[in-house]
């Protein structure tokens, strides 16, 4: 029985390692497709970690909606725009990346301040279990409004996109 | 070491995220880079909500349902903002920011 606990781990230090090469290859790459790919790695690894928390349905989704669509739409978005093989030269460059680099680890060592300072204790009881069919249940009663907004929200965007992109090849947006 | 069943291990994987994020909204410098960047920043938030859901939420199923949302809003926020850099394009063959910054002549 152990031994399945330390595959679990391993797993756990894999999907780790996915989500933080996924997400240097997409911050730091050439090109931007190597950067929509970093991204699919690193959303595919953070899919992983849900399954560690308990969540299967969340895993699939991540899949599903971050990897399956956004991905994806993102590539398009490479591929309509400017030419793949770009922006070498325009990333920063010596001295704003040690910038960059600095105040970004100045927040990080601010949020781990805060989270080595802080204790979170369990809840005293829990109610229902991870299950999809008590999150259906909460979905439909306690936040029915706010999933009926999301569904407004996506059917905006999507008529939005629709509208913006609707130009001709060279025209203004009409 | 088991280090997949503690809080904070969850929470400073969100947090070395959302720093992640942060880096490449600056050092990004055009818009599609920016936009994976903020998927960057939603994915943190996202692992946070999932992390305190499954240590110490009292319902475990509001945790769940708060990351759908994130996701969804990500979804509708990317093909917003893809549209947009496409028209961005069309319009100023480029998508440097830096030359992007006049709205309207």
């Amino acid at each position: 029985m152990i031994v399945y606990r330390y595959i679990a781990e391993a797993l756990f230090y894999a999907f780790m390692i996915l989500t933080f090469m996924g997400a240097f290859m997409a911050v730091r790459s050439q090109m931007l497709m190597h950067a929509v790919v970093g991204l699919a790695v690193s959303l595919l690894g953070i899919a992983g970690l849900y399954f560690h928390l308990g969540s299967t349905f969340l895993a699939v989704m991540q899949v599903l909606i971050y990897v399956g669509a956004v991905c994806i739409m993102i590539a398009m978005g490479v591929m309509l725009g400017n030419t793949p093989r770009q922006i070498a030269e325009k990333n920063l460059k010596g001295r704003n990346v040690l910038l960059a680099i600095g105040s970004c680890s100045a927040v990080f060592i601010s949020l781990f301040v805060v989270l080595a300072q802080t204790g979170f204790a369990p809840a005293a009881e829990r109610i229902g279990d991870m299950s999809i069919s008590f999150v259906g249940e909460n979905l439909l009663l306690q936040y029915c409004l706010a999933f009926e907004l999301i569904s407004v929200i996506l059917l905006t965007a999507i008529i939005g996109s629709i509208i913006l992109g609707r130009g001709g090849r060279d025209g203004a947006v009409k | 070491m088991i280090i997949s069943d503690n809080l904070n291990t969850y929470l400073i994987i969100a947090a070395i995220l959302l720093v992640i994020g942060l880096y490449g909204m600056i050092q990004h410098r055009s818009l599609i880079g920016m936009l994976i960047s903020s998927e960057f920043l939603m994915n943190g938030a996202a692992l946070n909500f999932m992390a305190f859901n499954t240590f110490t939420a009292p319902n475990p199923a509001v945790g769940q349902i708060y990351t759908l949302f994130i996701m969804g809003l990500a979804a509708a926020e990317a093909a917003i903002a893809v549209s947009i850099i496409i028209v961005v394009y069309r319009r100023f063959r480029d998508e440097d920011p830096a030359i992007v910054q006049d709205m309207k002549h």
